[in-house]
């Protein structure tokens, strides 16, 4: 199981906390069948989650080991840059979900963010959304199955063929058993297991940089001439920052359409708020997520920094292959290895699977209740709650089994990971638009929604090819300046995909006919009555929760600026 | 699940997964105490091991308590 060439060397001790890890896992998913009876159980936690639970879990799903490593080696790369991913690309977004728009996905008692567009636009939108939001999913588990098998292999020398089993298995055993309830507790344990792992290394670290201003020093000694330390001062312009990014795409691109897109319309993580118990709770749970969002950083943005600053000389992937060196790819587990000693090494690699496990289920849970409720029960006239129950538990292996498959092709052409990243990316941005105007402006048409949501998609796609097959200079088209960089292209390209989805649909709607206000009740707001919370105390509001957490966030950007 | 008063919480399984981890970590930590290891990491001065260990165990059993399955009525 061991290779010669891993970064790290596990002991008895660290095995132990990886095992125990797993049993775990299991026996909650074993434990959980029995509270798992029907398909409101099933693929929607029973709607019964607190909304501390529902908080952590919309938070953890998106926290994957992928992220966990993916982030500190940008960090690495880029600088505090990277914050704004879990800022500006975060914060804003989940605080609008919790105050705007929860209510209405909450209200209409859908099961799926594409069963709220069958709601509102009909059936054609809820099945291009089902059909890509399902399509991508698996690719994406798939994706990140091989990328993390690559990590354990890399890190730990383990056997890739192994690293994929084992842990997938795993997932298919409790998410099917117990569904989404099962990955919703499971996502809650790894969250807390993941700060348990994570933490000690930024706290090590400070203390060996000297302190955060002797770390910013250092930084500025080993990378001089580019400015790392900075969120927004060297913004102004595409050159004056490593990134190669402007303001303008950080704040509107990455900031509105992408955080927007993905933290507000992406089932993945919205799923996890529609199970809560009541209103107020699902209101909550993105307040809560958020709040925890902030602190991130803490764990992936300051080892990347730390990194800089008592590591400097790690290299790009292609360097450290021909040098023999250590690539800044591996900081995180370098990291580990530097300051995690029996036990703690342990906990900082059962941290990374958690993360890597919390992504996996999140994706086959959402994957098989919009295959079950927006695919399956469509086709079929006549079905039962105990037989959607059955169809989601097959459905849930079924998902793990393509996973597993897209690994393995991943394994053969490299190159498809790129392709299916870029792909994921083409359906965000336009359902921002098609499910915001839905739930905003009542003139809104089943075909505008539509319309927008093709129209937009296939901008993105064009503009995406345009650039990879055809031109590569019309990046600095697509992002407004020669000096851009792909991260840079990746958000203008999802700016004008937003625009030309919005654009559509506005113009459709003017062409067609609207469906009656009585229809649209408990979906679009102006037509549907929310309930006040006039009565609650104002720290049980939701809303002064969102305005505490906000002003931090400012408070946040002005510090770092 | 915690308005279901018969199920275990979730707060339950994490306190007695910290209580395990706290034992092991503080445990190793101290046997490092006495038997450094051959190839120390950087700043083993800390023992962090030892204080970690013991922040785990210590919060995982105020977990384990305050979370405690009840039996049902």
């Amino acid at each position: 199981m061991k290779g010669p060439a891993s970064l790290v060397s596990l002991g008895t001790i660290d095995v132990l906390i990886i095992a125990i890890y797993f049993a775990l896992v299991l026996i909650i998913g074993f434990y959980l069948k029995r509270y798992t009876k029907t398909g409101e159980d099933f693929f929607m936690a029973g709607r019964g989650m607190t909304s501390w639970i529902a908080g952590l879990s919309f938070v953890a799903a998106n926290l994957g080991a992928l992220e966990l490593m993916g982030w500190s080696a940008a960090t690495y790369q880029y600088g505090i840059l990277a914050t704004h991913w879990y800022w500006i690309g975060a914060i804003p977004a989940m605080l609008f979900l919790a105050i705007i728009m929860m209510p209405f996905y909450y209200i209409s008692k859908t099961h799926s963010v594409p069963g709220y567009l069958q709601l509102r636009f009909g059936s054609s939108s809820r099945a291009l959304s089902a059909v890509s939001f399902g399509f991508m999913t698996v690719l994406m588990s798939g994706i990140n199955m091989y990328s993390m098998a690559l990590v354990m292999k890399v890190v730990l020398g383990w056997d890739i063929h192994f690293s994929i089993w084992v842990s997938s298995v795993t997932v298919a055993v409790y998410v099917g058993l117990g569904g989404l309830l099962s990955a919703i507790f499971n996502e809650v344990l790894q969250f807390v297991l993941i700060w348990a792992g994570a933490l000690l290394i930024p706290i090590i670290g400070l203390i060996e940089a000297g302190g955060w201003e002797n770390m910013v020093a250092r930084i500025k000694q080993n990378v001089a001439g580019m400015d790392y330390v900075h969120l927004w001062s060297g913004t102004g312009s595409f050159s004056a920052n490593p990134m190669g990014i402007h303001w303008v795409g950080l704040v509107f691109g990455l900031g509105f359409v992408i955080s927007f897109g993905y933290w507000t319309t992406d089932f993945l993580v919205v799923q996890r708020v529609l199970s809560a118990k009541d209103l107020r709770s699902a209101k909550m749970a993105p307040i809560i997520g958020a709040a925890f969002k902030m602190m991130v950083p803490f764990i992936v943005i300051l080892p990347g920094l730390l990194g800089l600053a008592v590591m400097p000389g790690l290299v790009g992937e292609t360097q450290a292959i021909a040098t023999g060196g250590h690539s800044y790819n591996e900081v995180l587990p370098l990291m580990m290895a530097r300051y995690l000693g029996p036990g703690l090494l342990g906990l900082g690699i059962t941290a990374l699977i958690a993360g890597f496990m919390s992504g996996m289920a999140g994706n086959v849970s959402a994957f098989a209740t919009v295959w079950v409720y927006d695919i399956y029960k469509p086709l079929r006239k006549k079905v039962t709650d105990a037989h959607l129950v059955k169809v989601g538990r097959w459905t849930t292996i079924l998902g793990v089994l393509v996973s597993i498959g897209t690994a393995y092709l991943v394994m053969q052409f490299a190159s498809i990971m790129d392709y299916v990243q870029a792909l994921f990316s083409f359906f965000i941005a336009p359902l921002l638009a098609t499910v915001l105007f839905g739930m905003l402006w009542k003139r809104a048409t089943p075909a505008g929604g539509f319309w927008g949501l093709l129209a937009g998609t296939v901008s993105s796609i064009g503009m995406w090819a345009w650039v990879k097959f055809i031109n590569p200079a019309a990046l600095s088209i697509i992002a407004l300046s020669p000096d851009a960089k792909p991260m840079s292209e990746n958000m203008f390209r999802a700016l004008w995909s937003w625009i030309i989805a919005a654009l559509v649909t506005v113009v459709v709607s003017f062409l067609t006919k609207p469906k009656p206000e009585n229809e649209l009740v408990g979906l679009v707001r102006g037509c549907t009555e929310l309930p006040s919370e006039g009565h609650l105390k104002l720290v049980q509001r939701p809303i002064f929760w969102a305005g505490v957490v906000f002003a931090v966030f400012v408070i946040l950007n002005v510090i770092f600026w | 699940m915690e308005h279901q008063e018969h199920s275990i919480s979730i707060w339950f399984f994490i306190g007695i997964e910290l209580v395990l981890y706290g034992l092991l970590i503080l445990g190793a930590g101290i046997y490092n105490l006495f038997v450094p290891p051959a190839n120390p990491v950087v700043l083993y001065k800390l023992h962090s091991g030892i204080w970690w260990g013991a922040v785990l165990f210590i919060g995982g059993v105020i977990y384990c308590l305050k979370f405690k399955p009840k039996k049902k009525a």
